[in-house]
C-alpha cells in the first residue's frame, strides 16, 4: 500500500517532466501538466509518508534497474519518511503557488524546460531522503544538484544567475567529492554499499579513521546545508533563482544536507567521540549567529531570507551537535530531546520559510524589485501575503504561539539540561550556546520587524509601489497552506510529540516520551528532573478568550470616538515616503555596534549651490566586507589557479602524450589490482 | 480547577491594580529625591482614566498593525504576569509557559510594538523600533545566562518550581552564583523597562527616545492600553527577579489570611526594589545609544560569571 502510493508519486513526477518536455512549444499547457503533475506527485508522496511513519516496519522497493553490484532500493524508514513528510508538504504547496507564478513567464520563457526540471528536481530530492545505497544515494543527489543548477540558472541571460549557478555546481562538486570518498571508506570497512550494512559502523573503525570520515561527511553534506563556512553558494543562488524555485532550495534542497548528516550521525554512528558533537554545536552557533548578522545587513528581500536559511540551519546544527554530545556521554533521553527540537526545527524552517520565499515572490512579482527601500505600504494592496509573511515572520522570529518558537524552546531545554551531563569544563558549552542562540533568536526578530514593516508598512516608496496588485488565487493559496501549517505545529506541538517515537527509537532506541513529556494531555515538559511546561494550545485559548471577550467589544465601542488624522510631521509640510526610516536607517545601529565584524564602508557625495544645507542632491553608498569571501576563498582561490597553472604543463594537447597518461594509469591501476 | 481560576483571577486583578501605583511610587519618590513635590503617586490611575475617556486619533497611513498592536501587547505582557509567582509560590499558569515563555511573550509584544512604530511612516516611530530591537537584542545573551543559572540551580525552567527551590534554601540568595545573576539580570531589567541609563521614561526629545518614540502615534484609549502595558511589564519583570531570588514571604497557597501576608510581602519588597531603581535613575544620566552596548557587556559578564560560580562555589 504505502509502496504503491510512494512508486506512483515517482512515477507521476516523471510523467510531468516527460509531458513538460513534450508541450515544449505550449508554454501554457506546459505550465498546466508541470504543476498539475507536481501537486498530484507531492500529495501521493506526503499520503505515502505519513502512512509509513506511522507504519511498524519500513517499507522496502527494489527499483528494477542497477545491477548486483550497484542496487537501486529505496527504504522507507521513519527517518526517510519524516524528511519525505517534510517534502511532500513543502512541495504540495509550492507547486499550488506555481500554477499563478508561472504565468507571468509564459511567453518570454521556456517553461517546458522549467517543467522538466522542477519535476525532476522533486523526483530527485524524495530519493535522496529514501535511497538506501551510497551509489543510488550519490546519483540521485548529482540529479538533485544538476535539476537544482538549471534552475537557479534559468533566468540564463543574467550574468548574477549564471555565475550563481556556477558557484552553486563547484561548492556542490566539492561536496560530492567529500561524500565520494567518505561513502568508499564506509564501503571498504563494511564491504558492501549498503546503507544498511553501514548501521553503527564507525563502531568498527578506528578513532582517527573515525574522525576523519566524520569530518568528510560534515563538510560534504554542510555544503548543501549551508554550513559557516561552505555557505557562501547560499546568498547568491537564493536570490537570483524564480521564487518558487527558491523556495523549493530554502525549504528542501538545505534539508537534504540536514537528511544525510542525521542519517550519518545517528544511523552510522552508534558511539560519537566527544569532539565530534562539539564541532558540530559550535558550526552550529558560527552559522546562527553569523547568518543573522549578516540577514541583518542585507535590503534585497530574497538574499535576506537567504541568510536567515544559514541562522537556521544552525539553529538545527545546535539540536544535533547536542544530541551527539549527549550519545558521547551515554545520555540517550537527552540525546532524544535535542535530536527531536533539531527535526522540529527542521520542519518548521521548512514551513516557514517556504512561506516567506513565496510571500518574497509574491511582493517582487507585484512591485518588480527585490530592493526593500522601493517598497512600502503593501499590507494595504496586498493584504493576503501580508498576513501570510506577517505569519511566516512571526514563526521565524521564534515568537510565541506559533511553531517557531516550539522548536526554540526544546533546543534551549536540551541545553539546560546538557550543563549537568558532564563534571568537565566542556559542560559551559551548554549554557553559553544558549546565550548565543538567545541572542541570534532576538536578532532575527528585529531583522524580522525590518523585513515585515519595510515592504509591507507606512506609505509606498515607489510607483511600482504605489501600483501593486494582489496575486493570483492560485499563489495565495499556497502560501496560505503553509501559514496554516505553521500554527497548527505551534498550537498543536503536544500532540505532535509522539510523531517522533518512531524515529528515536530507530535511530537512539529510546522512545520520544522519556525525552518528553506531555502534561495532563496539553502541555509539553522535558522529561529531565522537574522541567518546565509550555502550553502553546493554552497560550492561543487565552488570546482567543481574552481577545473575545475584552479587546473585540471595547474596540467597537471605541471606534466610534475614532477619528483618522495625518501622522505627525514636525510641521514640515506633509508627509512623504522620504521621511519614512529605511531598512538601511534601521539596521544602522547594529551595523554600528558590529563594525568590527562587517568593516562598513560608506561614500557620501552631496552637491550644493548656495549653501551646504541645501544640497541639490545626495549621494550614499555604504557597503560590508564579504569577510569570507575576502579572507578565506580569496586566498583559497589563489593556491587552485597557481595549482593550476602549474599542471597545465602536463595538458599540453598532444595526443600521443594522452595515450601515454592513458597507458600509465592502465598499468598502475593493473599492477595495484594484483597486489590487492 | 475552581481554585486555580479563582487564583488566576486574584493575579490578574493584582498585576491590572498595583501596575499603575508602582510606576507612580517610583516616579514620586524620584521627584523626592530631586527635590520636587512630584504629582503623587495615584496620578498614573487618574492618566490612565482620562485616556480610556477620551477619543483617538488613528494616523490615516497606519494600518490594522496599528490598531492590533495595543492588544497584542497587553494581553501578551499580562498572560506573561500570570506565568510567575508573584504572591504564592504556585503561578496560576505555571503550566502553560516557564520562564523561557514569559520572555517570549514579552517578546512577542515588542516585536508588534515595533512594528506599529513602523507602521505611520513618521521618522520617529523607525527610529523607536530600531533601537528598542537592536538594545533588547544585545540584552537577551546575559538574561539567558542568568535564567540558565537559575534554572540550574533548581534543575527546571518552571518558576514554579525555581521559587520552590529558593523558597527551600532561604539563604541562598546569598550564594555567588545568584548574587551575580541577580545583577546580570537587574540589568537586564533597567534595558527592558526603558529606564535610565539605558532610556528615559519621561522624554520626548527626539536623540533620546526609544519606546516613547514607538508609541509617539497613538492616543486616547489605545495610549492607556499601552501604558498600562508597559506598567505591567515593569511590574512583572521586578517581581520576576525578587521573587526568582528572593521569595521570602511566597504563600504556598492563595486563601484568607496568608494572601493578605503575601500581599504584604510583595509590596514592602517591590518598594525596596523601587527605591533602588529611583536611586539608581537620579544618580546617573542617561547613556549614549552606543554606550548601551557596554553596560550589557558587563551584564553578559556578570552572566557568564554566575555560571562559572555555579560549579566553583
Amino acid at each position: 500500500m504505502i509502496a504503491a502510493l510512494y512508486v506512483s508519486g515517482m512515477i507521476v513526477w516523471l510523467a510531468g517532466a516527460a509531458a513538460s518536455l513534450a508541450l515544449w512549444s505550449r508554454p501554457a499547457g506546459a505550465r498546466r501538466v508541470a504543476c498539475g503533475a507536481a501537486l498530484a506527485g507531492s500529495l501521493l508522496d506526503l499520503a505515502a509518508s505519513a502512512a509509513a511513519l506511522s507504519s511498524a516496519s519500513p517499507t522496502v522497493i527494489g527499483l528494477p534497474f542497477g545491477n548486483p553490484a550497484f542496487t537501486c532500493s529505496i527504504r522507507l524508514d521513519p527517518l526517510s519518511a519524516f524528511f519525505s513528510l517534510a517534502l511532500g508538504a513543502l512541495a504540495a504547496a509550492v507547486s499550488l503557488y506555481s500554477f499563478g507564478y508561472l504565468k507571468q513567464m509564459e511567453g518570454h520563457r521556456n517553461l517546458g524546460a522549467f517543467g522538466f526540471f522542477y519535476n525532476l528536481l522533486l523526483l530527485s530530492v524524495a530519493l535522496v531522503f529514501t535511497a538506501s545505497n551510497a551509489f543510488f544515494f550519490l546519483v540521485v543527489w548529482e540529479v538533485m544538484a544538476l535539476a537544482a543548477y538549471c534552475l537557479v540558472s534559468f533566468e540564463h541571460e543574467k550574468k548574477k544567475a549564471r555565475d550563481a549557478g556556477v558557484l552553486f555546481l563547484i561548492l556542490s562538486h566539492a561536496g560530492t567529492g567529500l561524500l565520494l570518498i567518505a561513502f568508499l571508506v564506509l564501503a571498504s570497512v563494511s564491504g558492501s554499499l549498503d546503507f544498511s550494512s553501514f548501521h553503527l559502523l564507525a563502531l568498527r573503525m578506528a578513532p582517527l579513521q573515525q574522525g576523519v570520515v566524520f569530518l568528510l561527511f560534515l563538510f560534504g553534506f554542510g555544503v548543501k546545508a549551508g554550513v559557516v563556512p561552505v555557505h557562501i553558494w547560499i546568498p547568491e543562488a537564493h536570490p537570483v533563482s524564480p521564487s518558487n524555485v527558491s523556495a523549493l532550495m530554502s525549504g528542501i534542497i538545505l534539508k537534504a544536507g540536514i537528511y544525510g548528516m542525521a542519517r550519518v550521525f545517528f544511523d552510522f554512528y552508534g558511539a560519537p567521540a566527544l569532539w565530534m558533537g562539539a564541532v558540530v554545536l559550535g558550526l552550529g552557533v558560527a552559522s546562527g549567529l553569523l547568518g543573522v548578522l549578516y540577514a541583518l545587513m542585507e535590503h534585497d528581500l530574497k538574499r535576506l531570507l537567504a541568510w536567515h536559511s544559514i541562522e537556521n540551519i544552525g539553529i538545527i546544527l545546535i539540536g544535533f551537535g547536542a544530541a551527539l554530545m549527549f550519545r558521547a556521554l551515554g545520555q540517550e533521553n537527552l540525546a532524544a530531546l535535542a535530536l527531536i527540537a533539531a527535526l522540529y526545527h527542521t520542519f518548521n524552517h521548512v514551513l516557514f520559510k517556504g512561506l516567506l520565499f513565496m510571500g518574497a515572490g509574491a511582493v517582487v512579482e507585484a512591485t518588480h524589485t527585490r530592493n526593500m527601500e522601493k517598497m512600502g505600504g503593501l499590507i494595504r494592496r496586498m493584504p493576503v501575503t501580508a498576513l501570510c509573511f506577517l505569519v511566516g515572520a512571526v514563526a521565524i522570529s521564534g515568537l510565541p504561539p506559533l511553531n517557531g518558537f516550539v522548536s526554540e524552546w526544546l533546543t534551549y531545554q536540551a541545553l539546560l539540561a546538557g550543563f549537568g551531563t558532564t563534571q568537565s569544563l566542556t559542560r559551559l558549552m551548554f549554557p553559553i550556546a544558549g546565550s548565543l542562540l538567545a541572542l541570534t533568536a532576538a536578532l532575527a526578530a528585529a531583522c524580522f520587524v525590518k523585513a515585515f514593516a519595510i515592504p509591507f508598512l507606512a506609505l509606498p516608496r515607489s510607483p511600482e509601489a504605489a501600483d501593486a496588485h494582489e496575486v493570483s488565487y492560485s499563489m495565495r493559496a499556497g502560501m496560505a497552506v503553509l501559514a496554516v501549517g505553521c500554527v497548527a505545529l505551534g498550537l498543536g506541538a503536544a500532540w505532535i510529540v509522539p510523531v517522533f517515537d518512531p524515529i528515536t527509537e530507530q535511530t537512539l532506541g529510546v522512545r520520544a516520551s522519556s525525552a518528553l513529556g506531555v502534561v495532563h494531555g496539553w502541555a509539553l515538559s522535558p522529561a529531565t528532573a522537574h522541567g518546565g511546561t509550555i502550553s502553546m494550545a493554552g497560550i492561543a485559548l487565552f488570546f482567543l478568550v481574552a481577545g473575545a471577550a475584552f479587546a473585540l467589544p471595547l474596540a467597537l465601542r471605541w471606534r466610534r470616538r475614532t477619528v483618522s488624522g495625518p501622522t505627525w510631521d514636525c510641521g514640515l509640510p506633509g508627509l512623504t515616503a522620504d521621511n519614512e526610516y529605511t531598512a538601511t536607517a534601521f539596521s544602522k545601529p547594529l551595523r554600528m555596534i558590529f563594525s568590527v565584524l562587517y568593516r562598513p564602508t560608506r561614500e557620501i557625495q552631496a552637491e550644493y549651490e548656495v549653501s551646504p544645507y541645501y544640497p541639490s542632491s545626495i549621494r550614499f553608498e555604504s557597503e560590508i566586507e564579504r569577510t569570507f569571501e575576502i579572507r578565506l576563498y580569496g586566498p583559497l582561490q589563489k593556491l587552485i589557479m597557481a595549482a593550476a597553472n602549474r599542471m597545465k604543463g602536463i595538458q599540453a594537447g598532444s595526443i600521443n602524450l594522452y595515450l601515454a597518461y592513458i597507458f600509465i594509469t592502465l598499468i598502475l591501476l593493473l599492477l595495484f589490482g594484483v597486489r590487492g | 480547577m475552581m481554585e486555580q481560576l479563582k487564583e488566576s483571577l486574584a493575579q490578574l486583578f493584582l498585576l491590572l491594580a498595583l501596575s499603575p501605583l508602582v510606576t507612580g511610587v517610583i516616579r514620586t519618590l524620584k521627584a523626592r529625591l530631586q527635590t520636587r513635590r512630584g504629582p503623587g503617586i495615584l496620578q498614573p490611575y487618574r492618566d490612565l482614566l482620562k485616556l480610556f475617556r477620551k477619543g483617538m486619533v488613528i494616523p490615516e497611513t497606519a494600518s490594522w498593525i496599528f490598531a492590533a498592536t495595543p492588544w497584542v501587547v497587553f494581553l501578551s505582557t499580562l498572560l506573561a504576569g500570570l506565568m510567575i509567582p508573584m504572591v504564592a509560590a504556585e503561578a496560576p499558569f505555571g503550566l502553560l509557559g516557564d520562564a523561557l515563555a514569559v520572555i517570549y511573550l514579552l517578546g512577542l509584544g515588542r516585536f508588534f510594538l515595533a512594528l506599529s512604530g513602523m507602521d505611520c511612516g513618521s521618522s520617529f516611530g523607525g527610529l523607536g523600533s530600531s533601537r528598542e530591537m537592536t538594545i533588547s537584542a544585545l540584552a537577551e545573551p546575559a538574561m539567558m545566562l542568568a535564567i540558565f543559572t537559575v534554572a540550574i540551580g533548581a534543575g527546571s525552567t518552571g518558576l514554579t518550581q525555581i521559587a520552590g527551590a529558593a523558597i527551600g534554601q532561604s539563604w541562598r540568595f546569598l550564594a555567588p552564583a545568584q548574587m551575580f545573576a541577580f545583577a546580570a539580570l537587574a540589568l537586564v531589567l533597567i534595558a527592558e523597562t526603558g529606564r535610565i541609563p539605558v532610556d528615559n521614561p519621561a522624554t520626548h526629545l527626539e536623540l533620546t527616545m526609544i519606546h516613547e518614540a514607538m508609541i509617539l502615534e497613538y492616543s486616547g484609549p489605545f495610549l492607556a492600553l499601552l501604558e498600562w502595558a508597559a506598567s505591567i511589564k515593569q511590574l512583572v519583570l521586578m517581581t520576576l527577579l525578587i521573587n526568582c531570588f528572593w521569595p521570602v514571604g511566597l504563600q504556598p497557597a492563595w486563601f484568607g489570611f496568608s494572601a493578605a501576608e503575601g500581599i504584604g510581602w510583595l509590596v514592602a519588597k517591590l518598594l525596596l526594589l523601587s527605591c533602588a531603581i529611583v536611586v539608581l535613575e537620579t544618580v546617573n544620566a542617561k547613556m549614549r545609544l552606543f554606550r548601551v552596548p557596554e553596560l550589557l557587556a558587563v551584564a553578559f559578564t556578570l552572566g557568564s560569571l554566575a555560571l562559572v560560580s555555579t560549579f566553583l562555589f
